[in-house]
């Protein structure tokens, strides 16, 4: 049986909105409310789910780059929603994160190869000569060449910055990679190149993605998994071919056909949603997909459906199925 | 007003910007026709020219830009000799444009119903209280519910699929011949690209105006446009029917494209996507011979001294490349 790398157990994380003359806190924003999920060693799970779903927070959180409100994160079998900063610094060595934006996660005034030693100074790794190699074979890992290594960011176009990106996460051969939305600020041609860099240095190099997007089409390529997430909760987890396939929420359903395909004699289904995605601040009561769902009934209103598993590894939190 | 006939033709345009780092040819002599009526896709990545294409259709070019060459026939008229004048008048009224930021194309300090009217009575003499019935008739169509209310919004009271909503508004209030959409669904969420785009499609079959479609997304052209034209470098590379271009892609640059998209339909596999190798060239420094050469996998000597033309393959399926991809 696979190992569990990671594991989320009821994560809340609760932004607090300051109000008042004596700046109390009067409401909060529910971005990520009871989470739960885990990953095994070596898989990509897909967090999948429309802006302001909580997805890039969850990612945060784990890393505990942001301190959860409450719940529990279980790395490698150690509880470390508690650990303090100096507890967390060891484990930092093992888990890293890739941004979105190549534009803005990369200090401009630093030549790359700097950016890219940064956390082997960080976390004193090596003499100063081997960090010095380390940063030419990760740069030829990712596919730039080493001799860039005194060039600025700007010099490079959104492509390569994302490659520098990978290389600085991956120079302290970590375990589990947060990749946050890693390619959809790129054009096409470029995204492909880096899916396929991705993929080769997760089997390359045995790592553990939790891959955070919005693209389904590439989350269907990348992942072994899928959770979707929905104002703040995981609607549906389950095995890629098994939630793309059979799809059992009525969110998933519908963000799955809503998205084009690129074949223009393709005829589809289409459920198109009525309105917006509520606020994270009042979400609905009872299920939180209830203002949008075509299915709603009564009970969606007063109680929020339970989490049930329908198939092996195929979870979903909906009140059709806990009816059947 | 026949169906078949030509609304817009963009003859071998040229757009250069004089920057102080040298002369970018952005747009470098791209053609294209839009009939009445058709949805015509404009494709391509960042830096090929497609923002600047429509843009200078809507003669929107500012310093250092400069429109340098070629003809830009609307209904026959060639807007390129139009004062600036005439342009203001044809602006808003027969081309309109919508944007990808819908936020930064609205004036954050009006009224949506403000704004909307505005358009209107600035092309139409109408009284305002007939104005203000035309926006709240425009906002019911674009599906925003309680147009009455929402007309004394701001744009900041909105989500983004609603303030793309009140674009589409502003935008056909006056019956446009043709409609510019530069990457207006890009910045939203699936759900609601969905709708904005089920709402284009309706208002295109009810209004019947035409439609050119800016964007780098191949799959929202597949569901959208009826031509599609291809452009690299500031060039058009192709163009084909929708069908032809998904079914049968003749240059090495489209075909490339499409392999390299992951298939949202089809099962996970382990075998790396067929990516398109390098990236697009530097306008400053642009290849010789075919601009796409230095990246092809088809190119010979000739790609890389001579520079191909645009040709018929097929009637209606055009290509500049000298080793078409066999259909």
């Amino acid at each position: 049986m696979a190992t569990r790398l990671v594991e989320v157990q009821k994560l809340k994380k609760w932004f607090p909105i300051k109000g008042g003359i004596f700046s109390m806190t009067v409401a909060s924003v529910r971005a990520v409310d009871e989470v739960s999920f885990f990953i095994n060693q070596g898989e990509t799970l897909s967090l999948v789910g429309e802006s302001g779903s909580g997805k890039t927070t969850t990612g945060r959180t784990i890393l505990k780059l942001l301190q959860p409100t409450s719940g529990k994160i279980i790395y490698k079998g150690k509880d470390i929603t508690k650990f303090t900063a100096d507890q967390m610094r060891p484990l930092r060595r093992n888990m890293q994160i890739m941004f979105q934006d190549p534009y803005g996660s990369l200090n401009p005034r630093m030549p790359v190869g700097d950016i890219i030693r940064e956390p082997l100074d960080v976390h004193s790794i090596g003499t100063r000569k081997e960090r010095q190699q380390a940063v030419a074979t990760m740069m030829e890992t990712v596919g730039l060449r080493p001799e860039y290594e005194k060039r600025y960011p700007h010099e490079f176009s959104g492509g390569q910055r994302q490659r520098i990106g990978v290389a600085r996460a991956l120079i302290i051969n970590p375990e589990l990679l947060v990749l946050d939305e890693p390619i959809s600020a790129l054009d096409v041609s470029i995204q492909s190149q880096i899916i396929n860099l991705l993929q080769e240095l997760q089997q390359r190099l045995n790592l553990t993605y939790l891959f955070i997007a919005h693209d389904l089409a590439v989350v269907r390529h990348m992942s072994d998994r899928v959770a979707v997430m929905y104002l703040g909760k995981i609607v549906e987890t389950a095995d890629n071919d098994e939630l793309f396939d059979h799809p059992l929420h009525p969110y998933t359903q519908a963000l799955l056909s809503a998205v084009p395909v690129p074949d223009p004699e393709a005829k589809r289904e289409r459920v198109i949603l009525q309105g917006d995605v509520p606020s994270p601040v009042n979400p609905p009561s009872g299920c939180h997909f209830r203002t949008r769902c075509p299915y709603a009934m009564p009970i969606c209103k007063e109680q929020e459906p339970a989490m049930i598993e329908v198939a092996p590894g195929h979870t979903a939190a909906c009140h059709l199925l806990t009816k059947r | 007003m026949e169906k078949n006939e030509i609304l817009v033709d963009v003859k071998d345009l040229q757009t250069y910007f004089f920057t102080d780092d040298g002369v970018v040819k952005a747009v470098d002599g791209m053609g294209f026709t839009i009939r009445r009526g058709e949805v015509v896709a404009l494709v391509g990545e960042s830096g090929c020219g497609k923002s600047v294409a429509s843009l200078s259709i809507m003669r929107l070019i500012d310093k250092p830009g400069k429109i340098i060459g070629g003809e830009l026939l609307f209904e026959g008229e060639d807007l390129l000799k139009k004062t600036e004048e005439e342009m203001r008048k044809i602006r808003g009224s027969e081309i309109a444009m919508i944007f990808q930021e819908p936020m930064t194309s609205l004036n954050p300090v009006y009224t949506i119903g403000n704004q909307i009217s505005e358009a209107i009575s600035l092309h139409q003499k109408i009284h305002a209280t007939e104005a203000k019935k035309r926006t709240i008739e425009m906002l019911h169509l674009v599906g925003i519910p309680e147009p009455e209310r929402r007309f004394s919004q701001y744009p900041h009271e909105m989500s983004g699929g609603m303030r793309q909503r009140v674009m589409i508004a502003m935008a056909l209030s006056c019956n446009p011949e043709l409609l510019i959409s530069d990457e207006a669904t890009t910045a939203l969420d699936v759900t609601i690209q969905a709708q904005i785009l089920d709402l284009m499609r309706g208002l295109q079959k009810k209004l019947g105006m035409a439609i050119l479609i800016i964007t780098h997304n191949l799959a929202v052209v597949a569901e959208m446009a009826d031509t599609i034209n291809i452009a690299y470098a500031g060039k058009i590379v192709e163009s084909a029917s929708a069908k032809d271009i998904f079914k049968s892609p003749r240059h090495p640059y489209t075909y490339g494209l499409l392999q390299s998209i992951p298939k949202f339909t089809e099962k996970k596999t382990n075998e790396p996507l067929p990516a398109i190798e390098g990236m697009v060239p530097s306008p400053y420094h642009m290849p010789k011979g075919c601009y796409f050469n230095p990246r092809c996998p088809c190119a010979t000597e000739k790609c890389r001294e001579e520079e191909p033309e645009i040709v018929e393959l097929t009637p209606g399926h055009l290509v500049r490349c000298f080793h078409p991809i066999e259909s």
